[in-house]
């Protein structure tokens, strides 16, 4: 009998033992939202591209700085006429199903993300015309016509390369994605992780210590930190920024934090329907509304010290971020001045927000604050599918909402204020800066584009048919043993280099 | 008594009829569009008229219906408009997970409740019988989510004994899985357990009052035997009816506690959904949601058979 116990403790502790060693080797992230689907083509979600940069590569990605650096490509060329963009291919790259990856492959995906009647990718894709394999690892990309952000949006989900074999059946594609990641997809349970292994077949494996990642949506920030520091998560991302400072002096825990490219916004209905208030064509009413906001308070009281205040929609990592457009300081006489100009005492505007708690806190905070210039704001919280919908129908007069960002300056700005864009919610509508986003689109480089993007700005910072409250932040809780992360302005989880000690 | 059940089962189909209307037409009176929801922040035009079309969302709501009654009828409940996972997989995935949170909170509830309510029958105007009934008090009052969070608090992150939360199944490891679920399914039990102590109390003192315990002490049974033989035997009948009921707030409870738990059951599955205005998933988990109560109830109405002879003539 004392033998038999004997070994059974034996046995469970080199049980235990092993599981220590694999535990090493794995990190679980806790993410805020649940995943959607896994089809980089379909994806319509922020958190979803957290996943992919770990299971599926882009053909270029981007460096800190906003850069783009070579990933699948390892170099790119750019015809004279800024119409054929050709890419030299990495060569021994494979797919985790062992399918050589080449520019067949990439013609197959592009065309997939060009035509499958779901994609989210076709607006993005919308300036290529045809896809020619010019050899087995070069690739040249025909456009329509000159498209500045293409690249750019290579680095995201339209870049990324599935295994042409598995492109055939769409929905097997958004539960079992088949990529070419150092992660390959090992399951998933709905609500709960998605878990990916080590895949040692890909091009530059050793510089990934870690096996095996689990990823798990936990959308209560409480509840999400409450894991962190039980051990039971080695990392969350969006650390609700009331708990930035108990994180800060947590001896066992790590802080970083970076401004991300989004941003968060209150978009005036200008023209969008009915609802659209009278006072919003006047410019001084708007103007008004961005004098008697404190984005520095706002910083203090909600965002914790990571809610960078902005006055535009170009991130300040961004080459193309125009310093001279500063953020505008609260001075309520001049609002309450202009506002008079305009003809109006008092002004009664409904706010509308996807209700959660930073946004309540938001929207409770803006209406101390812009009551002091004779602005009465009412609440209405709804969900976020609900205020999508608003926001579409023109069923909202000021509305609070965020957008995740992009690299290239045009998917900040082009969508959201000309006069056709799809984000354009409040319909503003001005010729001249229509003019100067379609022609920042058709020039190539930073030099060319650079004082086009500011006449535009300049134009909108003084019109003010969206004021940009603060930069979307990515603050990220670690574990002391997490080592080795390095934080990216477009808030992906790059696990490169990342290990995890003791 | 298969006739009973007959009888039952037959009431159960327009119940059922109701019910899968009513889950659509609220489903349809929610702000907000799937469609949208899943084009995501990109609001790709092209996007949403695919997707509606697909999804028949541009047909009338009666034909929307009929079609999904139809696919129902073919053991087809769909797939999920975010993930494209067919819900019957869905369901099988999530149903053992809330399963299990509801029979371990069950045994919580049953295991402090029947015996507490029980005890303080019989011991009614002393000391036990108060310091029951404010136990009980402060079970009902204190709300499934704080006592969740000061839990995890206490449980988790101070003394580090149990996982904080998540879900690991009782075939992967069968101590953690019950480790995993001992603090979610005691939240959840807790304010049932409270609820049917009250129940089993006020059943147990009717009971006691009755002529024949009183003539079953006059013979010289011993107090103990009374109580448990002839009281609680008896007072089991409402005991029954009032689980039968709890069960209904147990899984309501459960979507509270699978939220604060991060436990990907049922109930996590449906809230998600509903945000997210996942349709095929809101109807198909309430739908089985329905369909589970009413066979419940059709147990304990077998059950009071069993239980009370006299009920078989009728």
């Amino acid at each position: 009998m004392r033998k038999i116990m004997l070994a059974a403790v034996i046995a469970a502790s080199v049980g235990s033992s092993t599981v220590m060693a694999q535990s090493n080797s794995t990190i679980r992230i806790g993410l805020q939202d649940d995943i959607g689907t896994l089809d980089p083509a379909r994806s319509s979600q922020v958190v979803d591209r957290i996943v992919f940069s770990s299971l599926c590569n882009s053909l270029v990605d981007i460096g800190p700085d906003l850069k783009v650096v070579p990933m699948l490509a390892t170099s790119w060329s750019m015809s004279a006429d800024n119409k054929t963009l050709t890419f030299k291919l990495r060569h021994g790259v494979k797919f985790h199903d062992d399918e050589p990856f080449n520019a067949a492959a990439v013609k197959a995906n592009l065309d997939r993300a060009r035509s499958m009647p779901a994609s989210n990718r076709k607006s993005e894709l919308a300036s290529i015309d045809h896809v020619d394999v010019v050899d087995e690892f070069t690739v040249a990309i025909v456009l329509k016509a000159p498209d500045a952000a293409l690249l750019a949006t290579l680095t995201d989900r339209a870049g990324m390369m599935l295994a042409p074999k598995t492109l055939t059946d769409d929905a097997s594609v958004s539960t079992h994605p088949v990529c070419s990641g150092p992660y390959k997809f090992v399951e998933r349970v709905q609500n709960d992780r998605v878990v990916l292994e080590k895949f040692a077949g890909y091009w530059d494996a050793d510089k990934y210590p870690i096996q095996k990642v689990i990823f798990q949506p936990i959308p209560d920030s409480t509840v999400r930190l409450a894991n962190l520091r039980s051990g039971s998560l080695d990392m969350l991302e969006r650390l609700a920024p009331s708990d930035v400072a108990s994180v800060k002096s947590d001896k066992n825990l790590n802080f970083i934090s970076m401004s991300g490219l989004g941003f968060y916004d209150l978009t005036f209905n200008v023209s969008n329907g009915p609802r659209a208030p009278k006072a919003f064509k006047d410019k001084r009413v708007r103007q008004a509304f961005e004098l008697a906001i404190d984005r520095d308070a706002i910083n203090q009281v909600i965002g914790g010290g990571i809610f960078s205040p902005i006055g535009q929609a170009i991130p300040s990592n961004s080459p193309y971020f125009d310093a001279s457009i500063k953020t505008t300081k609260r001075d309520i006489p001049k609002a309450k001045a202009l506002l008079k100009a305009a003809g109006f005492e008092q002004l009664n505007v409904e706010l509308t927000f996807g209700n959660n708690t930073v946004s309540n806190q938001m929207a409770q905070m803006l209406q101390a604050m812009l009551s002091e210039a004779g602005i009465n704001l009412k609440l209405r919280p709804t969900d976020y599918a609900a205020a999508l919908n608003a926001s579409t129908k023109g069923d909202f007069e000021l509305l609070y909402l965020g957008w995740s960002g992009r690299t290239d300056p045009d998917g900040n700005l082009h969508q959201f204020v000309t006069c056709k864009g799809n984000l354009n919610y409040g319909r503003y509508c001005n010729p001249d800066v229509d003019k100067l986003l379609d022609d920042a689109r058709v020039k190539a480089t930073v030099a060319e584009r650079k004082p086009v993007y500011d006449a535009a700005q300049k134009i909108l910072a003084d019109e003010d048919p969206i004021i940009y409250l603060y930069a979307q932040p990515w603050p990220y809780a670690l574990s002391k043993k997490v080592q080795g992360f390095t934080p990216y302005p477009d808030g992906l989880i790059r696990l490169r280099g990342v290990s995890i000690k003791g | 008594m298969l006739r009973i059940i007959a009888n039952r089962a037959l009431v159960a189909i327009p119940t059922l009829i109701l019910v899968s209307m009513m889950i659509f037409g609220l489903q349809k009176m929610l702000p907000g569009d799937p469609v949208m929801a899943m084009a995501g922040e990109d609001q790709n035009p092209q996007v949403i008229a695919t997707l509606r079309l697909k999804y028949h969302l541009d047909e009338p709501v009666p034909v929307q219906y009929a079609l999904w009654v139809k696919a129902i009828l073919h053991g087809d409940l769909g797939a999920s408009l975010r993930t494209d996972v067919p819900v019957t997989k869905l369901i099988a995935q999530k149903l053992p997970v809330t399963l299990q949170l509801a029979v371990m909170a069950m045994i919580f509830a049953i295991g402090i409740g029947l015996p507490l309510g029980v005890l303080s029958a019989a011991n009614k105007g002393k000391a036990l019988d108060y310091g029951a009934n404010v136990l009980a008090l402060t079970g009902m009052s204190i709300p499934n989510f704080w006592l969740g969070i000061i839990l995890i608090f206490l449980v988790s992150v101070k003394w580090q004994l149990l996982p904080s939360s998540g879900y690991v199944s009782p075939t992967e490891d069968f101590w953690l899985s019950i480790k995993t679920m001992l603090m979610p399914a005691f939240v959840l039990g807790a304010a049932l357990g409270a609820q049917l102590m009250r129940h089993t109390r006020s059943a147990m003192l009717s009971v006691l009052r009755s002529d024949y315990i009183r003539t079953a002490r006059a013979k010289g049974l011993l107090r103990g035997t009374v109580v448990v033989k002839h009281g609680f035997r008896n007072a089991l009948i409402p005991i029954v009816t009032v689980l039968a009921l709890l069960f209904g707030e147990l899984l309501a409870g459960a979507v509270l506690t699978e939220q604060v738990f991060t436990i990907p059951g049922f109930g996590k599955l449906v809230v998600d959904a509903v945000f997210n205005r996942d349709y095929a998933v809101v109807q198909g988990v309430v739908l089985v949601t329905a369909v589970g109560f009413i066979v419940v109830n059709l147990f304990a109405d077998v059950l009071y058979v069993l239980l009370n002879p006299r009920l078989r003539k009728s």
